[in-house]
């Protein structure tokens, strides 16, 4: 059982405590009447999963509740770091821009 | 919300006292319970109207009198009246932003207290409750075994679990198997 | 004493105190605390069981964990009767009954045991060959024919009657294993204030202090200071020691699961004692001083018993003052075992010879030996035993070859050396690394925050051993946060003990053109001969000739055997070990019950119940309850001489003659409270929510940013900033996480929050003609006229005296209200409720006839009539769709090609003109009954009901192009016929919906 630190407790948490919620930094765009078809299935399906580090939300929902930010590795399953909605995507090593 | 007439109500879970001397399990009273939502800007006048300053931590409470507040997110609070005194009157007068809506009938309150308490929550709680991370008066949402709860230290033996009316029978059930193996070894 | 091979004055255990037990039926008295394995030995028991494939006897192999071969069943009653229980490990309590396993008639005469002579036929890789043909005797006769024959304990055939337990736990330090190095750390650790815990899978932590003789720690004798330094930390309040207790999984960020046996040694166990006790421990550091696992001599026969560990034959006459034989003879590559042949000499018994494979083996042990006048026979090999049901001679020979000497003995204690126990360091993602001169694998470079000390770690010199430990304590509680002042425990120890020498792979006489059988693997019957096939046959790969002879596989997970098979494969591949590789270890170390990971989900603790604040009143009235999620519903009320059917047809009937009652609070309530709080509910749903004035109710849709419907529920409006949301019953969680997630991140500028309010409410539906007239009395501050209160409008006031939220709304096309209030009030209410309803002639309904009077009206179910691929428009819910909003939730994807494109499942009603058949719910539906199968399939049933109030049966349909079908003629074949339909709107009663305003 992974433990994660939740940006917003300030702790590190048992993973039980929390949910994944799918890749993070993906903006939901405020003009999709006018996207194209192709546009709009980049948006809604096309996701990266790249080996190594990922950027992905998570929902400490049965603790305070907040969906937040994290870079993991996928090779260690390690979290590089964790931050909070809203905040910049950090640059790391290893991880694809 | 003032009580009307008392026999009306049947809380979900009546007063079952465990009789073991390492930990006593037992269904707090009910109380008059908020849950408060509001932007940072607008704690101060929310603190005041409930005459209780919200904590700004993780895991604080803070209490005046029989009113509580835990902090259970960055702008989330539950608090406890357990005198019966309402709240949403004053918060209604607030004119910051805020959110408050009456959960009282939503959670039941089980009381868990002596020296095993830890122990018997642990059976179902993933969290370090030792004294240092968990101190008295830290407050958090968690889990019991495969339901939420919110877990409140309010003595150094004594935990206030507050949990959803109809997962009470679960927690208080799975309290007890617990309390029997922490009170027999 | 009764037992023959008890040595008086020898071992530690108190002789008055016997205990009794059985074995096979046969009674035997053994010491409290014995094993079953050492008490056995002291009756002169060897063979106690028959081995996996060909079916030979065999006996113990080791005093520990690591055995593979004496698995029993331990049995206490009728369901307490526990399989491949490892007798070595299994304490003695009294009255003990112990069964042997895999032979029968008996032990002694096993039919089995042709499989022995057949064995040609069942070298590695047989299975794989052999039974191919025909396919389907597989099954049949092939497979449960094996498993018959081979195989372990027989599994017990009633519900298990134990309770288990389970416990989270955090430390700053735990130490795994309580041997010298252990203790040592722990006492390290501990003295600095960290929170230790320190596991040990015996009963009294010693490790290899059980049974050297030569160790002396503070001027103590080993075993002694080990149980001083016990002592010294349990009375620590910042140490707890677990014993009996295995660390069996090394999983991520120092999680470590433990399983503690609290009553496996109790002859009556108190009641409230759980059986097994599972912990998930999460420590800042661990500690690995897991010790090392002696390996046995690869030679013909290894496997009679009387052949065991040299370390075994001494931990059973050091601690349980057992001799395994009167005439014990040795054979060893390692120093070890020296100390054996000592030990038993100076208690008495026998040693004809030490057989040593090395040339010229010198050191402290090998001196003592000769100083006691055992003969010592260098450079030489058993190549082979006499004896069936227990070992005779052993049989000698140069290593080079030449005459054969026999040397009768009745046990033979053997030692090829040491393998560290790496196991759960290898668990732990470390990476072990190959030690060429000791011919070992040891840990390398870590991943987690955790150390290995002695002999695990390949430490074998005590004075090394003691400043490692120690200083592996005090750096753990450091790195875990704790400031460590003094200068730490000084221990000075001496030892004339020694560990040098090995060997890995096959000894003399077990060489490629060898015929006996020499077991590497004991419990799943690998031979060397066995793993030469398996490279011969092409395997390059450990992991394959693992796979393909099953070396290693068993359940003892080749503590004993790894090392050897390796080293066989690597020999033949012509390879370094360690280009072979080592197979990776995986939890648990040794077997786990399922009870004690299933822990307390069992019976009310398995999942949750949740039961409303109205379910004792319908239990009392004798309600049939369904199960919907984790709630319990009230299905249906039937009444004295109704079955189902009959009981619905009522309650539909009543609900639209008079009026019902239906219990509603599992509905899932969410509160949307803010300024912002309308603009939010634009988003979320497609309906439009800006102009719906306070007071008044809205039926609503939400979409998944796919453009697929999600969920639906009526929404208050109670105030400008305030909406009462209601979900699905099995929604309530989701929705509010989809909500959320919305809310926290794509909309986080507006000023709303989100609680939910779903507990907080029970709800009362009072649906039907009467139904203002039942609530009327009950109600204050609300005018219920329909002037005031009109149709999808919502009030607050007060019900018997208590706040309610009162909406008039409706989900069985009749004029109804739901009633909410505070859950603790709800069955005071809805007695009040039903007092007035029964004036009226109204009847309490469940969720059966709910479903029929909504489905009457149309009335969809979202997840029943939708499956997550249904827009809004294939289910005619077009009307709710906000055309003119700017963007909400789904909108640009209610627009993807596929969905709006022609031909889409759309939702209609199906009748059948015989106004009998009802359709089975998920029945495909087909154009053309005559086409050829497999037939096109153009749609299914979602709902089908009996309708009482229709006087036929009524369906909901998917139908491809559904909406352009009206009037056809559609075919449901079934097995016992194909059933005719016709394809017609979704609303069979009240068509003009008048009956809710009237």
């Amino acid at each position: 059982m992974l433990l994660i630190r939740c940006p917003y407790c300030e702790e590190d948490r048992p993973e039980l405590e929390f949910r994944h919620a799918g890749e993070a930094h993906l903006v939901r765009p405020s003009n999709m009447d006018a996207m194209s078809d192709a546009e709009f299935e980049r948006f809604l399906f096309i996701r990266q999963n790249p080996k190594g580090v990922v950027f992905e939300r998570w929902r400490h929902v049965h603790g305070c509740a907040r969906f937040f930010n994290a870079a993991r590795d996928t090779i260690t399953d390690k979290f590089v770091t964790t931050y909070k909605a809203g905040e910049p995507k950090p640059t790391l090593e290893g991880a694809e821009e | 919300m003032a009580e009307p007439i008392g026999t009306l109500r049947r809380p979900a879970l009546s007063d079952k006292r465990a009789a073991r001397d390492t930990v006593s399990i037992k269904a707090a009273d009910p109380c008059l319970r908020v849950a408060l939502r509001a932007p940072r800007e607008s704690v101060a006048a929310v603190s005041t109207a409930l005459g209780v300053a919200l904590p700004s931590r993780p895991k604080m409470s803070g209490s005046d009198g029989a009113r509580s507040a835990l902090w259970l997110g960055p702008d989330e609070w539950l608090v406890l009246d357990q005198a019966g005194n309402e709240m949403l009157p004053a918060l209604a007068k607030v004119d910051a932003f805020h959110s408050a809506v009456d959960v009282s009938h939503r959670n039941v309150g089980i009381i868990v207290s002596g020296r095993g308490a830890a122990d018997v929550i642990n059976a179902g709680c993933p969290q370090d409750l030792s004294l240092t991370a968990f101190h008295v008066g830290a407050c958090s949402r968690t889990l019991l075994g495969k339901i939420e709860i919110v877990l409140w230290r309010i003595a150094e033996d004594e935990f206030r679990i507050e949990c959803w009316r109809s997962f009470a029978d679960y927690a208080d059930s799975l309290l007890r198997v617990a309390a029997r193996d922490v009170s027999s070894s | 004493m009764s037992a023959p091979y008890r040595i008086a004055g020898k071992g530690r255990l108190t002789p008055a105190r016997a205990v009794r037990f059985t074995f096979d039926g046969k009674h035997y008295a053994g010491l409290e605390g014995d094993t079953l394995a050492s008490a056995l030995l002291a009756n002169g028991v060897h063979l106690v069981g028959r081995s996996f494939k060909y079916h030979r006897p065999r006996g113990f192999l080791s005093a520990g964990a690591e055995e593979p071969n004496a698995l029993v069943g331990v049995h206490r009653d009728a369901a307490r009767k526990t399989p491949n229980v490892r007798a070595t490990v299994q304490e003695l309590y009294d009255g003990l009954e112990a069964v042997s396993q895999n032979r029968w008639p008996s032990l002694a005469l096993d039919v089995g045991a042709i499989n022995d002579l057949a064995s040609p036929l069942f070298s590695a890789g047989f299975y794989y060959k052999t039974f191919m043909w025909p396919k389907a005797a597989w099954k049949r006769f092939y497979e449960p024919n094996i498993r018959a024959a081979a195989g372990l304990g027989v599994a017990p055939d009633q519900a298990d009657p134990d309770h288990y337990a389970a416990r989270y736990a955090h430390c700053d330090v735990l130490i795994v294993g309580g041997g010298v190095a252990g203790l040592t750390a722990a006492l390290a650790a501990a003295e600095t204030g960290a929170r230790i815990m320190l596991v040990d899978e015996q009963a009294e932590p010693a490790g290899a202090l059980r049974y050297e003789s030569g160790t002396r720690i503070d001027g103590q004798d080993g075993w002694d200071w080990a149980q001083a330094a016990v002592q010294t930390l349990r009375g620590m309040d910042n140490v707890h020691l677990l014993t009996r207790t295995t660390a069996f999984g090394y999983y991520t960020q120092n999680m470590v699961a433990l399983s503690e046996r609290v009553t496996e040694h109790l002859a009556e166990p108190q009641q409230d004692l759980p059986r097994e006790r599972l912990w998930q421990v999460r420590a800042k550091r661990v500690i690995l001083a897991t010790g090392a696992i002696e390996r046995h001599m690869v030679f013909a026969n290894n496997d009679r018993p009387g052949i065991m560990l040299a370390s075994a034959g001494r931990s059973y006459l050091n601690h349980h003052g057992v001799a395994v034989g009167r005439r014990v003879g040795i054979y060893t590559a390692n120093d070890s075992a020296y100390h054996a042949a000592v030990d038993l000499k100076q208690a008495g018994v026998d040693v004809p010879a030490i057989v040593d494979l090395r040339d010229n083996p010198q050191g402290p042990g090998v001196d003592a030996a000769r100083a006691l006048g055992i003969p010592i026979h260098a450079g030489r090999a058993v190549v082979g035993v006499a004896g069936r049901q227990r070992v005779t001679a052993m049989n000698v020979q140069a290593k080079g070859g030449g005459a054969v000497n026999p040397i009768p003995v009745d046990a033979l204690l053997t030692s090829a050396g040491w393998t560290p126990s790496v196991h759960l360091f290898s668990q732990s993602r470390g990476k072990v690394a190959y030690d060429d001169a000791g011919k070992r694998f040891l840990p390398g470079v870590g991943a987690q925050d955790c150390v290995s000390i002695g002999a695990c770690n390949g430490t074998d010199d005590l004075d090394d051993l003691l400043s490692e430990a120690i200083k592996a304590g005090r750096e753990a509680a450091k790195a875990a946060g704790i400031a460590t002042g003094r200068a730490g425990p000084k221990l000075k120890a001496t030892s004339s003990e020694s560990w040098s020498g090995g060997m890995i792979g096959a000894g003399p006489g077990a060489d490629a053109d060898s015929k006996g059988k020499a077991f590497v693997d004991f419990q799943n019957d690998v031979t060397a001969k066995d793993i030469r096939q398996a490279v011969r046959e092409g395997m390059q790969s450990i992991e394959h000739v693992k796979r393909f002879t099953t070396n290693g596989m068993a359940t003892d997970q080749g503590k004993t055997s790894n090392l050897h098979g390796l080293a066989i494969a690597a020999e033949m591949l012509g390879k370094a070990v360690p280009a072979v590789g080592l197979t990776t270890f995986r939890a648990p170390y040794t077997p786990v019950t399922f009870g004690a990971l299933a822990n307390y989900s069992r019976g009310d603790q398995f999942d949750p119940t949740r039961r409303t604040a109205i379910h004792p009143w319908a239990e009392a009235k004798g309600a049939v309850f369904e199960d919907v999620g984790q709630w319990k519903r009230a299905r249906y009320f039937p009444r004295a001489g109704e079955d189902m059917f009959a009981a619905v047809n009522r309650e539909c009937r009543t609900v639209r003659e008079a009026a019902g009652l239906f219990d509603a609070s599992t509905l899932g309530k969410i509160e949307v409270v803010g300024p912002d709080a309308a603009s939010f509910m634009e988003l979320l749903y497609t309906n439009p929510w800006q102009k719906l004035e306070p007071g008044r109710c809205r039926y609503g849709i939400m979409l998944r940013e796919d453009g697929f419907i999600y969920d639906d529920g009526v929404v208050g409006r109670l105030a400008p900033d305030r909406s009462h949301v209601t979900t699905t019953t099995g929604g309530a969680a989701r929705v509010l996480n989809h909500m959320e997630d919305y809310l926290q991140t794509e909309f986080p500028h507006l000023k709303v929050y989100l609680t939910s309010v779903s507990e907080q409410w029970a709800v009362i539906a009072v649906q039907g003609p009467k139904s203002r007239e039942i609530i009327a009395p009950l109600v204050e501050g609300i005018d219920l006229s329909d002037a005031a209160m009109p149709h999808m409008s919502v009030r607050e006031g007060k019900i018997c005296g208590v706040p309610t939220r009162l909406f008039r709304m409706s989900f069985t096309g009749e004029r109804g209200f739901e009633v909410n209030v505070p859950a603790d009030y709800g069955q005071a209410v809805w007695e009040a409720l039903w007092a007035e309803a029964e004036k009226h002639g109204a009847c309490a309904y469940g969720t059966e006839a709910m479903h029929v009077l909504r489905a009457e009206k149309g009335y969809i179910i979202v997840g029943q009539d939708t499956d997550g691929t249904a827009t809004a428009s294939d289910v005619g819910l077009d009307w709710a769709v906000g055309k003119k909003k700017a963007d909400f939730v789904g909108k640009r994807g209610m627009a993807r090609p596929d969905l709006v494109a022609a031909g889409r499942k759309q939702l209609v009603g199906l009748r059948s003109p015989d106004g009998k058949t009802v359709l089975e719910e998920g029945a495909h539906l087909v154009a053309d009954p005559n086409q050829k199968v497999p037939m096109t399939m153009i749609g299914h049933v979602t709902s089908s009901y009996w309708s009482e109030n229709c006087g036929h049966p009524i369906a909901l349909a998917m139908v491809v192009d559904g909406h352009n079908r009206m009037g056809e003629k559609l075919f449901v074949p079934m097995p016992n016929g194909t059933i005719e339909v016709e394809v017609t709107g979704t609303v069979f009663f009240d068509e003009t919906g008048e009956r809710l305003h009237g």
